[in-house]
């Protein structure tokens, strides 16, 4: 062992990288599927193309277990208060993937009812197009939101999270002093964006 | 042979060293670092109980409810017996009197407990 120092047998990182690194190979996705997508997110997690080798293996149907949210197909305005419902009850830190057009800007739905892009409503790391987008294409995307979370930083991230929360705090005022629905408080906020010229209310 | 009770000094101390270190594991790492490391944004939205994401309908699975529910589980079988009696009697009814009355009987009696169900405000539905 002649000539072997200390930085041969020892690497030092930082905690943040550490970190990081757990949190971007152990991704428990929860499928929010409401379209054709999700018929490929089956794909993607089945044998063939098989997410599990990506560390995002551990599918959960419960928001309490899950960290990163997959947003499979068309959203509607209806759809917009429940998909902000249950991205504010998963554990933290927490992570969206928005998969197909539908979900990235509407897609082909250019109606009224349809939430033109998910992002109005919560906060999108990563946006995979196409219609549907190939398992190999999804997967690719969560290869991206891999790189995302290994640049960023562990305040980043709270910070991105607690404005989503504000905004479900000022949602529920307005729901308290409306009286209303939140589906009405939902809309009337992403109106009220538009009209400022914000693509988005969180 | 019989060891003095002292003997086992040692391992008293050791029992109680192994319950020491246990729940001070247990409350470092279930109460004092979680206060400092766990992402802690309890609100409304969050708190709710998991229901699709939509607004619960009642508040937890310890919801209490009205027993009038059960109240009309038991009218019901009460007159769900008359019904599956009344059914094949009118059937096999051949003009028989003796029949009739015994008929007319049990239907009064059950109409007494019906009245009584009527007279106290079983049949009005509240919540």
């Amino acid at each position: 062992m002649a000539g072997t120092t200390l930085e041969d047998t020892v690497i030092t990182t930082r905690l943040e990288d550490v970190i990081n690194w757990s949190r971007k190979n152990s991704l428990w996705p929860m499928a929010f599927g409401t379209a054709c997508c999700a018929i490929e997110f089956m794909g993607m997690a089945a044998s063939r193309f098989d997410i599990s080798r990506f560390g995002a293996e551990v599918m959960r149907f419960s928001p309490r277990q899950s960290d990163l949210m997959l947003v499979l197909g068309t959203v509607t305005n209806k759809q917009a208060p429940v998909l902000r419902q249950i991205y504010a009850q998963m554990a933290e830190p927490k992570w969206v993937v928005s998969v197909g057009v539908c979900a990235g800007s509407g897609g082909m739905y250019r109606t009224y009812a349809t939430l033109q892009g998910i992002d109005r409503v919560v906060p999108v790391d990563v946006y995979v197009p196409g219609c549907p987008p190939r398992p190999e294409t999804i997967i690719y995307g969560i290869m991206k939101l891999q790189e995302k979370i290994s640049r960023e930083t562990l305040d980043q991230r709270k910070e991105h999270i607690e404005r989503f929360y504000a905004s479900l705090d000022r949602q529920n005022e307005l729901q308290a002093a409306r009286g209303c629905t939140e589906f009405q408080a939902v809309r009337e906020m992403v109106l009220e964006a538009g009209s400022r010229g914000d693509q988005r209310i969180w | 042979m019989i060891q003095p009770p002292a003997s086992f000094l040692p391992i008293l101390v050791l029992l109680l060293l192994a319950i020491l270190a246990g729940a001070a594991i247990l409350v470092l790492s279930g109460v004092v670092l979680p206060r400092f490391l766990k992402p802690c944004n309890p609100r409304k939205g969050k708190l709710t109980p998991y229901e699709c994401g939509v607004p619960p309908l009642q508040e937890g699975a310890r919801h209490r409810y009205s027993v009038k529910f059960y109240l009309v589980a038991m009218l019901y079988i009460l007159f769900d017996v008359e019904v599956a009696f009344l059914l094949p009697w009118a059937v096999q009814y051949k003009s028989n009197l003796a029949s009739f009355w015994m008929m007319v009987f049990f239907v009064a009696t059950l109409l007494v407990g019906y009245v009584y169900a009527w007279g106290k405000g079983a049949l009005d539905w509240e919540r």
